[in-house]
């Protein structure tokens, strides 16, 4: 059963932030954290790791199955409908029965998302960018940031750069390499195409197009074969969620090291660090929690299965845990 | 001012990671470095060493010329060491049903038009698109990671590559 009680924000408070209101869960926010109650509990949290989780919440439409914004809060998504709970993947607040869940249709919870983001996040800051690349979270409202809060999810429909489709990154549209990636080869494939089938005969420096990302934990699809999508992404700091799998989910590192602290998906409890260096691929099993942490900015490409049948797979319990057994 | 350096890996130059254990299985990572794949394979394999589903990433040690091959869905290759010459051809017939999966090898010169060329470095992202054929070649031991789905001519090899402990 889904709700629908929303309330959009009334007057803001005496730091300039409105509060905000989505079925029996309340938000507010001050200078430094975020304030979430509900019928049976309450929780406080960092402003900027809320911030940066929400961000990612909202652009990746929901992602796949369990978005955390830490140990206590996020979503599951059930690809139309969407879950807002609090402690239910976090085992000491399920036994205390402090936990709590209800299910929002996904445009009424994504509404409610972006108007906390347009509301809360500062002219200075963008969530998506890497901590050394934005301004402070914190403090008194100073302004809005609208171009950094709505941006989306970059999709190819079959390849970046080909006729119609997504394009490449440059200096004059506006994405100039990243200071972390100053020694990335920015030279082009040579490609000779007979005239008629220039939308067949494309190629591009994925690594140059890469080495060009203004943002942080955002995988963007760069090619299309039928539902698998190839999503790399630029990594540095910390992934801002704890992403739970409802799927398996792969990994190839391409550059530098990120090690992955994962978690089982229902009690949070440790199960292991994989430790990715360039050239390491892993899957990440459909029932683990996993978050990443990237020293230096490095190239990571996130391999999906985007798949229809999934969901039901899904809910059926049909759906592998791992993708090979040997 | 930190002066950064990207760690890019090859053929000749990788260093693995791996899983560490608390309380789990290392095979369910199913982990493994597609340089040491690459070094393992014999030229022109296509070895899984990531599978969801239907839906594999392969490795290939290009090395020489390979055959003809035709693919009934896109597939994309990313050049992750050396340098690929591939070339593209519109076949006169089709050679391979839309509804199949996974490329499959050519007998012989597949009769058909010259579409192009495409000289691919590491780093490169190719289309080798549905319906038409295509070869590859490598004047000197090179790896490609190739988005396809599981075909005809796919290796799994998951218990000698994979980390097992």
């Amino acid at each position: 059963m889904t709700n629908t009680s929303i309330q959009l924000g009334d007057a803001p408070n005496e730091h300039g932030y409105r509060p905000f209101t989505l079925g029996g869960f309340h938000f507010e926010r001050d200078e430094h954290f975020v304030h979430v109650q509900w019928p049976t509990g309450r929780h406080v949290a960092a402003v900027e790791p809320f911030l940066k989780a929400l961000m990612r919440d909202v652009a990746w439409n929901f992602f796949y199955g369990t978005v955390n914004f830490d140990s206590v809060i996020g979503t599951v998504n059930h690809y139309g409908n969407v879950d807002l709970f609090a402690g239910r993947f976090n085992e000491e607040y399920r036994k205390a029965e402090l936990d709590h869940s209800e299910n929002f249709p996904h445009d009424e919870i994504k509404e409610t998302f972006q108007a906390i983001l347009n509301d809360w996040v500062n002219e200075e800051f963008d969530p998506f960018a890497a901590p050394m690349e934005t301004g402070s979270a914190y403090g008194e409202k100073t302004g809005s940031n609208g171009a950094a809060v709505t941006r989306t999810r970059i999709a190819a429909k079959r390849m970046v750069g080909l006729p119609a489709d997504e394009p490449l990154r440059s200096d004059e549209s506006g994405f100039p390499v990243n200071r972390a990636f100053h020694d990335v080869d920015q030279s082009e494939p040579d490609v000779d195409v007979v005239p008629g089938y220039e939308d067949e005969v494309s190629a591009f420096n994925f690594f140059a197009y890469l080495s060009r990302s203004d943002v942080t934990w955002n995988p963007s699809v760069v090619s299309v074969c039928r539902d698998s999508l190839l999503c790399p992404t630029t990594e540095e700091f910390i992934l801002p969620i704890i992403h739970g799998n409802d799927r398996v989910e792969w990994f190839v590192q391409l550059s530098d090291e990120i090690i992955w602290e994962v978690e089982d998906r229902e009690t949070g409890k440790p199960r292991a660090k994989v430790v990715m260096k360039a050239g390491d691929c892993a899957a990440m099993p459909a029932d683990i929690r996993h978050q990443g942490f990237s020293p230096k900015r490095s190239m990571l490409l996130v391999w999906e299965n985007n798949s229809a049948d999934l969901p039901d797979l899904i809910a059926r319990g049909e759906a592998p845990t791992v993708p090979v057994t040997f | 001012m930190t002066t950064y350096k990207t760690v890019f890996a090859g053929l000749n130059h990788f260093e693995k990671g791996g899983v560490e254990v608390i309380n789990d299985n290392p095979k369910n990572y199913v982990f493994s470095n597609m340089f040491d794949v690459a070094n393992h394979a014999k030229p022109w394999e296509k070895v899984a060493i990531a599978k969801n589903l239907e839906y594999v990433l392969e490795v290939i040690r290009a090395e020489g010329v390979s055959s003809w091959r035709t693919t009934p869905h896109d597939e994309f290759a990313l050049v992750m060491d050396g340098e690929i010459v591939i070339d593209l051809l519109d076949p006169v017939k089709p050679l391979v049903s839309p509804s199949a999966s996974g490329s499959i090898a050519v007998d012989g010169e597949p009769e058909g038009k010259v579409m192009g060329k495409v000289v691919a470095r590491r780093g490169h992202l190719t289309l080798l698109p549905a319906g038409r054929c295509y070869r590859m070649s490598a004047s000197s031991p090179s790896v490609v990671l190739l988005q396809t789905v599981f075909g005809p001519d796919t290796v799994e090899r998951w218990f000698e590559i994979c980390q097992k402990y």
